[in-house]
């Protein structure tokens, strides 16, 4: 905390491939107390664990340590404390990773790094089920023995107090497995303010934060289509919050930085991804986005202020990823003229050949680009003058056989199909494994009791 | 008069495995009771009946002048198992802006005029 009473965290990451400049700019542009770095998303965790299966040194976000090794003497200098959910589903091997690149890396005083282990439920999957934990699909019913001998991966969502007690421990980098996005921001402001953990209110506002920071510049100007043309996003600042004790805080960014911080791009986050605003589920509290007061007090600042929240609930939402047969997806440009009706002609011939080899799918999708594919409209009587079109042509089965086969019904079209053709030079379509998501619900006295903190100096 | 949504709101809009949401947010304060009045959870759903296979529901946030729709059954199974362009949604935000409503000309003039940026889109802070 500085002497303001303020506490500040950065976003720097938004997902796993977000820009790698923003958490150095985050850093060393001015003073922030907590770096947060968010990698995960619904379906990364099964990307990972397919990682760790090939390589069991694998199965964390990668560019997370090559990050830390160029910035570790800004935050020991700095003072500043990174939270991240790098670790995905090997927190150890991340931390393994960053101890032995520290090593050759010239620092004031040893880093502290934490890691959070016990959300990772795979090894536990046969017991749970056993002892009646059921993991039905929260949105199916179903129960997950249906799927269980599919299962790639299964992540319980945990909250910040594996947080709170790398951080009472002196760490300077808590790494994370299958931490809630929001409590890498409310975490840090609960350890620093000294929020009891019944203070619903106050750790609700830290949930709202959190969703701010959690998709980095979204919040700052990326992506925002108000007044999208006026804004310098070549190097965009992320979001920062400067909370204060009583809940109520700031978003801003680096003002040297581009990017922009209004009342409405910071309106754009809170409803990105909303479900029912009343009630924001998270492991340490029910958030009530409908209460937020947002006042924009220009000059990239915008305060945040009035949220409620509500208790815990008893439960913790368990993300499941599990092998659900094989996909591919290919195309190829018709242009003008009638370039739709030559792609639409193009899709009946690969689709009659399809149906020729007698293949069994479980879905196949025509989609044709430029001619409303993104909202599945149908093209109007001006789309008959469209210069090309891309016909964009997918599928999926249980077996792969039918969807390799697929694969190499695309090209022959070239020669075999309707004229004026082209953008093939791309090859064969990729024969993807489909990874289908099953979120479920579990009580959190099964997944509170296995979480570890580990604590190494490097 | 009749307008596109997209003079009176902006929106962004993502994906919860199969169901997008679309957050709806009223370019003046003025505009909010006209988009609570007009922009139906049904009107949302016809817009999209090129994609929207399931209910939707709708979410009043008069606390930012938004609204909120789930579109159930949207994004083809959702994740990594849709084939669509568009498997979480992405430009369904910009998409909706396109739906037309019925609304007095004076909050028409308003909301241009903050498009224009020659009026504040929310009243300006007393701090």
């Amino acid at each position: 905390m500085s002497g303001d009473g303020v506490v500040r965290v950065g976003s720097g990451q938004g997902f796993w491939g977000d820009w790698q400049e923003a958490p150095k700019l985050q850093v060393r542009q001015g003073p922030i107390d907590y770096l947060m770095l968010d990698y995960l998303a619904e379906i990364t965790m099964s990307i990972m664990q397919k990682q760790r299966v090939k390589d069991p040194s694998a199965g964390y976000a990668r560019d997370f340590v090559p990050l830390i090794l160029d910035l570790a003497s800004d935050l020991v200098d700095g003072g500043v404390r990174v939270i991240t959910n790098a670790g995905g589903v090997n927190p150890r091997a991340c931390r393994d990773a960053l101890v032995s690149g520290l090593a050759d890396v010239e620092t004031s005083r040893p880093l502290r790094i934490a890691i959070v282990t016990g959300d990772d439920l795979m090894g536990r999957l046969d017991d749970l089920l056993a002892s009646g934990h059921e993991l039905r699909n929260m949105e199916t019913g179903a129960p997950l023995s249906d799927i269980q001998d599919r299962v790639y991966s299964a992540n319980a969502y945990i909250g910040m107090s594996p947080i709170l007690e790398a951080l009472a421990r002196d760490a300077d980098i808590v790494v994370t497995g299958r931490s809630t996005d929001t409590a890498l921001t409310y975490g840090p402001l609960v350890h620093e303010f000294g929020w009891g953990l019944d203070d619903w209110d106050r750790i609700a506002a830290g949930v709202v934060a959190g969703h701010i920071n959690e998709c980095g510049a979204q919040a700052a100007g990326g992506n925002t289509l108000f007044d999208w043309e006026g804004v310098d996003l070549e190097t965009p600042g992320y979001p920062i919050i400067e909370a204060q004790a009583d809940g109520s805080f700031v978003v801003t960014k680096h003002p040297d930085l581009g990017g922009r911080v209004t009342w409405a791009t910071v309106t754009e986050q809170l409803v990105y991804e909303m479900g029912d605003p009343e009630d924001y589920i998270t492991p340490d509290c029910v958030a009530d986005f409908g209460s937020a007061t947002v006042t924009d007090l220009g000059a990239d600042r915008v305060r945040i202020s009035g949220v409620r929240g509500g208790p815990r609930t008893d439960l913790l939402k368990v993300s499941i990823a599990y092998h659900a047969g094989y996909k591919a997806t290919g195309g190829l440009t018709y242009a003008g003229p009638d370039a739709l009706a030559k792609a639409r002609r193009a899709d009946e011939v690969l689709r009659a050949r399809l149906e020729q080899a007698d293949l069994e799918f479980d879905e196949v999708r025509t989609e044709f680009v430029g001619a409303g594919a993104c909202l599945g409209l149908e093209p109007g009587p001006s789309a008959a003058d469209l210069p090309e079109v891309g016909l964009r042509i997918g599928v999926r089965a249980a077996e792969r056989a039918p969807v390799e086969r697929f694969t190499r019904e695309i090209a022959p079209l070239i020669l075999a199909g309707p004229p004026t053709v082209t953008g093939f030079a791309g090859g064969r379509p990729r024969v993807q494994e489909v990874m289908a998501y099953w979120p479920a619900l579990i009580d959190r006295t099964a997944v509170e009791h296995e979480l570890v903190v580990e604590v190494t100096d490097a | 008069m009749r307008v596109p949504l997209g003079r009176l709101a902006f929106a962004r809009s993502g994906d919860k495995g199969d169901t997008a949401n679309i957050g709806v947010i009223a370019l003046a304060p003025a505009a909010y009771e006209h988009l609570v009045r007009e922009l139906t959870a049904d009107r949302v759903r016809d817009h999209f009946a090129g994609v929207c296979r399931g209910q939707v529901e709708r979410f009043e946030l008069p606390n930012l002048f938004a609204l909120n729709f789930l579109l159930h059954e949207s994004l083809g199974g959702g994740g990594t198992v849709s084939l669509m362009l568009d498997a979480q949604g992405k430009t369904f935000g910009a998409g909706i802006l396109g739906l037309e409503l019925e609304v007095p000309d004076e909050v028409v003039e308003i909301c241009d005029r903050v498009l224009a940026g020659e009026i504040p889109g929310r009243p300006p802070s007393e701090e």
